[in-house]
């Protein structure tokens, strides 16, 4: 077994582990297996980033062990590492042994703190099988046994009926999602008879494929178009965008590390990874490059509009991801997928400290998440404020922090890209920018500014343990050095030929020439929506109520995230059960038992019934029966 | 070798109601170890097996009674003996959850059990047309008994149902066998899988087939019996309905209508991928309501029999061996999900799910087993549901997209209705006052569960051994239903 399967499998093992033996090596002994399991693959990990992505090695490639095969399909388990696998493995691996540590402090007082270590450790394991993956069945393994750890997460705390939904919806949103990414898989099984990565791109990039293919209802379409918006189905599930994302801020329900961990460093991005990783396959197809812009633009701006005016502090951020990778998709969508990556990996250090921090926050407010109920814990807790601060001008784009490297190389990108597509994406970027440093803000300064609400928590605020601080110091330095570190991933050929480009896409090249208030119009941005909620949180504290007043149905609007779950709650669930009662009452019971069955039984009854009638037993009436039939004969045989 | 494992079970069965008085611990250990032994000696029968050649193997050839041209044939095969040995498999398993559950004629339960793995282990067997039908018919005896005599409350209108339902089906069956019989000039089923028949003639005996096998397996709309077997029968018989008795239908169409009926199989594709699509569909939306647990699963296994069904007329490899090891899968799963009920009812006494919720604060092993039951259900991947719903579907895809893209949507109605009652049953708060005195599941329980959970991540990491059974036969399958018989190009 090779250093690089270890990678992948110590989680696993972590996770048994800690699992299964609970009850013999005690709770301490649970926690301790995990983070030794964690602790083995981030240091495995770092040595192969090393490697990989600092030193010149080539991509590495193995195959571990056959999987299914089938006549002509077969598909290995195996292990691929380049560039961007490196960089997911650095993120997925070190946030994630973070996140074990910090939660032996939030988890504390919980009583089934082993299972939750060991389902945090699967689902690094999913994580890790997703992103080294080197075909496309193995990516969907790990996509599912990464829903399948997300789900067990969200519900953890299963005696809570709304965790249990939130956990069923974000499954099922997701299964949605797959829907799509199987029939994309298996129409790349089609097309190109192979799902390995190598073969698919490199017949891809030939033109060795069948150029246009029949689909159902659709009739003759691009055979490419088709895989990749297929594919992009499965993204926009497990990255929560537009129209699938509605399980994300339900997804809150779980403890706060989990939100971390998965619901915004890693697990979400799945998705941005996947299109990267199928760049040869996206670039060939201009209809599905434009789908994922607009997708990911209207993304960006939908969540970040009800960002603001969310009360949850777990919402806020939440919705705050939600638009981030919306960010990251179009990115894509205008062919910077180093810009993409580049933020999926400053995004992974800023929000998973965000995430943090307020679950240091709700930790010292003994689990109180409105932050109506906050304000003025700046005091209280100053450090866990410090770092929340870093998190929070990271994400805005304060210069120099990370955000500010990462997301105006996507804002310039799209600018750059020179399309039509491309504009509408920095509008909506540009507009969600000031949103984000608007709702951003909002949080900080209802939480740790102003006058405490409850006076009686606030007395008993009080500053997380080391095991939590220390992994909120780390991310912090992070969020600081993430962006000036990576730069050089955003230059020309970094990626080497894990990210392909097809001629004349070179969006990310130009940014580097765009006029220089391009440059300095996110900056613009930041200053705007800090200033208006400055305004509108510290000096007229009355406005926000007054302007909910006056715009009500906007208010009420963003408020219900544009009454996307009442739709689908009307449309599908509701929907979904009376047809269900429907079939099963008039289907099977009225009509296929009823006229069918029991209908056929009685008849059958009713026919013995007369037939029985006939026999009598009386000698007169057999006569008498006797006598017409004789009659009968010889009338007809005469 | 052959008859050795069909017809030890039979022989235990005389043993124990012979020498065994009034003991009932006697019987279940007699039992039990029949039914041990039974699976060591199918053991031995996979393991002399030659999985390169898709030959019968274990030939047996007896004239029975060569007046009337009846001859005792059995044998095996890559696609026959994976079912042999999930029964033999299931049955100590069965006779084990029955340890407790069963109180009252403890000797003649073993017995119909018994007697029942016989035939069932005779029908995958029998290479005669006419041994074939005598034990197709026999084993509904003992299943009948099983539902009718230690069944719940309303278990004499089940089981009728279940009897006259399958038999209806029989009697066209009956007719099919004897029109092919009478038309190729033996009762051989090697023998008629070579013969060429007439497409029109094929026609009429793929729909008497037809009949019999879509009760059996069963599908739309012929599925109505099997909800109320399940609810009606013991947890045992639940489980030998679901794992064993549910896949003679499918089997059927494997081993008689592809092969000696290619051409009208071809034919009836539509309609089979029709109804098997509204079994997907359909049920999977009524066992999205089902009040009580043992119905829900009943319908979960229309629904996914409806997979199986589809797979097996897409002739392709993929789709033809997704569907039988999603047959050995849904063996596996559904048998341990009606295990699972079993262990509940056996505490409770009701199987309402209203009645449930918040056992994992007292049972966590049974919430755990039950999660990797409702996962492979599920099809989540690294379980054996995946693998097999997953070659199912890409085989459908390269059969008619269309029908791949519907069949699909099955896959997310699935997840809903297994993950919205194991919330409602595992999680939650506890509401009912006897589920706060709950036990969880014995060593008992645990044996019977733990080879299950094992195969079911087996079949999900690793299924080349068991596809590497019935490759061979498979491809061979599919290349007798390429060859359009002689017959049917003279009416064409």
């Amino acid at each position: 077994m090779s250093a690089n399967q270890l990678i992948v499998l110590t989680p696993l093992m972590g996770s048994l582990v800690a699992g299964l033996l609970a009850g013999r090596i005690g709770k301490g002994g649970a926690i301790g297996a995990t983070i030794v399991g964690m602790l083995i693959s981030a240091i495995l990990s770092i040595r192969v980033f090393m490697e990989v992505a600092v030193g010149n090695a080539p991509t590495i490639q193995e195959e571990v062990f056959s999987w299914i095969v089938s006549g002509q399909f077969t598909v290995h388990f195996g292990i691929l590492i380049d560039r961007i696998t490196a960089i997911m493995l650095i993120v997925v691996s070190g946030i994630s042994t973070l996140i074990h540590i910090y939660s032996i402090g939030y988890m504390e007082e919980d009583p089934d703190q082993p299972r939750f270590f060991s389902y945090l450790s699967l689902f690094t394991f999913a994580m890790l099988t997703l992103v080294t993956a080197d075909n496309f069945l193995q990516l969907f393994f790990g996509w599912e046994g990464v829903g399948l750890a997300s789900y067990l997460l969200i519900g953890f705390w299963y005696k809570k009926e709304s965790a249990c939904n939130a956990a069923i919806k974000a499954f099922l949103v997701n299964r949605v999602g797959d829907f799509g990414f199987a029939l994309g898989i298996f129409t790349i099984f089609l097309i190109f008879g192979t799902l390995d990565y190598t073969q698919v791109f490199q017949m891809a990039a030939n033109g060795e494929f069948k150029q246009m293919m029949d689909f159902p209802l659709l009739g003759q379409v691009p055979t490419i178009t088709l895989i990749c918006l297929l594919l992009f189905i499965g993204a926009m599930g497990k990255s929560a965008q537009f129209f699938l994302h509605t399980w994300l801020p339900d997804a809150m329900e779980g403890p706060t590390p989990v939100s971390a961990l998965i619901h915004a460093a890693t697990m979400v991005t799945a998705g941005v990874f996947m299109v990267c990783r199928a760049s040869p396959l996206f670039e060939l197809s201009p209809t599905a490059l434009e789908v994922v812009t607009v997708v990911g633009a209207v993304t960006a701006l939908f969540a970040a509009s009800v960002g603001l005016v969310q009360n949850d502090i777990k919402k806020v951020i939440a919705y705050s991801t939600c638009s981030q990778l919306g960010y990251m998709f179009f990115a894509a969508g205008v062919s910077a997928y180093a810009a993409s990556m580049f933020h999926l990996m400053t995004h992974a250090f800023f929000k998973a400290l965000l995430f943090l921090s307020a679950g240091a926050v709700i930790h010292a407010m003994h689990h109180e998440q409105d932050m109506r109920r906050m304000g003025g814990l700046a005091k209280k807790i100053p450090m866990t404020y410090a770092v929340m601060m870093i998190g929070t001008l990271a994400l805005t784009g304060f210069p120099f922090l990370a955000g500010f490297y990462s997301k105006d190389a996507i804002l310039e990108s799209a600018y750059a890209a020179h399309s039509m597509v491309g504009i509408f994406a920095w509008s909506m970027g540009m507009l969600a920018a000031v949103l984000t440093t608007f709702y951003s803000f909002r949080l900080v300064f209802m939480t740790f500014h102003g006058q405490p609400a409850d006076q009686h928590t606030y007395h008993h605020a009080h500053e997380a343990p080391w095991s939590m601080r220390g992994p909120l110091v780390v991310l912090a330095v992070g969020a600081v050095f993430a962006g000036v570190v990576g730069v050089p991933m955003i230059e020309k050929q970094w990626f080497r030929e894990a990210i392909f480009l097809a001629p004349g896409h070179d969006a990310l090249e130009n940014s580097h020439h765009v006029p220089g208030w391009v440059k300095w119009l996110p900056f613009a941005a930041f200053l705007l929506g800090l200033a208006t909620a400055w305004m509108m949180y510290m000096r007229l504290t009355q406005l926000p109520g007054i302007l909910a007043e006056t715009f009500r149905r906007t208010h009420r609007f963003l408020v219900n995230a544009w009454y996307f779950d009442r739709l689908y709650d009307w449309m599908f669930v509701q929907m979904a059960k009376k047809i269900g009662e429907g079939l099963w009452r008039t289907g099977d019971e009225t009509i296929i038992d009823g006229y069918g069955v029991n209908g056929a039984a009685a008849n059958c009854a009713r026919i013995a019934g007369w037939l029985r009638s006939i026999q009598s037993g009386y000698v007169y009436h057999y006569a008498f029966v006797m006598v017409i039939g004789v009659l009968v004969l010889v009338t007809v045989y005469t | 070798m052959l008859s050795l494992v069909t017809f030890l079970p039979l022989v235990g069965a005389l043993v124990i109601a012979i020498g065994v008085h009034r003991n009932p611990d006697r019987a279940r250990y007699a039992a039990l170890m029949v039914s041990l032994v039974t699976f060591v000696l199918s053991l031995l029968l996979l393991h002399g097996f030659d999985s390169d050649s898709h030959a019968f193997q274990f030939l047996e050839e007896r004239p029975w009674l060569p007046a009337f041209g009846l001859h005792y044939r059995m044998g095996v095969d890559g696609i026959s003996l994976p079912f042999v040995l999930l029964t033999t498999f299931l049955t100590p398993i069965c006779i084990l959850s029955s340890w407790e559950s069963v109180q009252k004629h403890v000797k003649e339960y073993m017995i119909a059990f018994l007697a029942l793995e016989t035939f069932v282990v005779g029908v995958f067997c029998a290479l005669d047309f006419i041994v074939f039908y005598i034990l197709w018919e026999a084993m509904l005896i003992p299943m009948f008994l099983i539902i009718g005599v230690w069944g719940g409350p309303n278990r004499i209108y089940a089981a009728m149902k279940f009897f006259l339902y399958t038999l209806a089906g029989s009697v066209l069956m009956l007719i099919a066998v004897l029109a092919l019989g009478i038309e190729g000039g033996t009762f051989s089923i090697p023998k008629l899988m070579e013969h060429p028949f007439s497409l029109s003639f094929q026609m009429w005996v793929f729909l008497g087939f037809f009949v019999s096998f879509s009760v059996k397996v069963p599908m739309w709309p012929v599925h109505t019996w099997l909800p109320d077997a399940h609810v009606e029968a013991p947890t045992a018989g639940s489980v030998i309905l679901a794992g064993i008795l549910l896949k003679m239908g499918a089997y059927g169409f494997l081993r008689f209508s592809i092969p000696m009926l290619p051409d009208a199989s071809r034919e009836f594709v539509p309609l089979i991928f029709g109804l098997s699509l509204m079994a997907i569909v359909y049920t999977a939306l009524v066992a999205l309501m089902q009040k009580d647990l043992k119905k829900l699963i009943a319908y979960s296994s229309v629904s996914h029999m409806g997979f199986v069904t589809m797979g097996l007329f897409t002739f392709n490899q993929q789709g033809v061996e997704g569907g039988i090891l999603q047959m050995i899968n849904h063996g596996i799963v559904a048998g341990a999900l009606f295990l699972l009920v079993g262990v509940v009812y056996d505490r409770l006494h009701t199987r309402e799910i209203v009645k449930f919720g918040g056992l994992v604060q007292r049972m966590p092993i049974y919430a755990f087993i039950f999660m990797v039951f409702t996962m492979a259900s599920v099809g989540l991947p690294g379980t054996n549901g995946f693998v097999g719903e997953f070659l199912i579907l890409l085989g459908a895809f390269l059969a008619s997209k269309a029908v791949a893209v519907v069949a699909a949507s099955g896959v997310v109605l699935g997840a809903a209705y297994m993950l919205w009652m194991y919330k409602r049953v595992v999680f939650g708060e506890i509401r009912n006052p006897e589920v706060s005195v709950l036990a969880d599941v014995n060593r008992r329980e645990l044996v019977a569960f733990a080879p299950l959970i094992a195969l079911v991540l087996w079949i999900g990491f690793y299924p080349k051994p068991f596809l590497d059974i019935f490759h061979t036969s498979v491809q061979h399958l599919l290349e007798q239903a390429k060859v359009v018989k002689v017959g049917a190009l003279a009416l064409k």
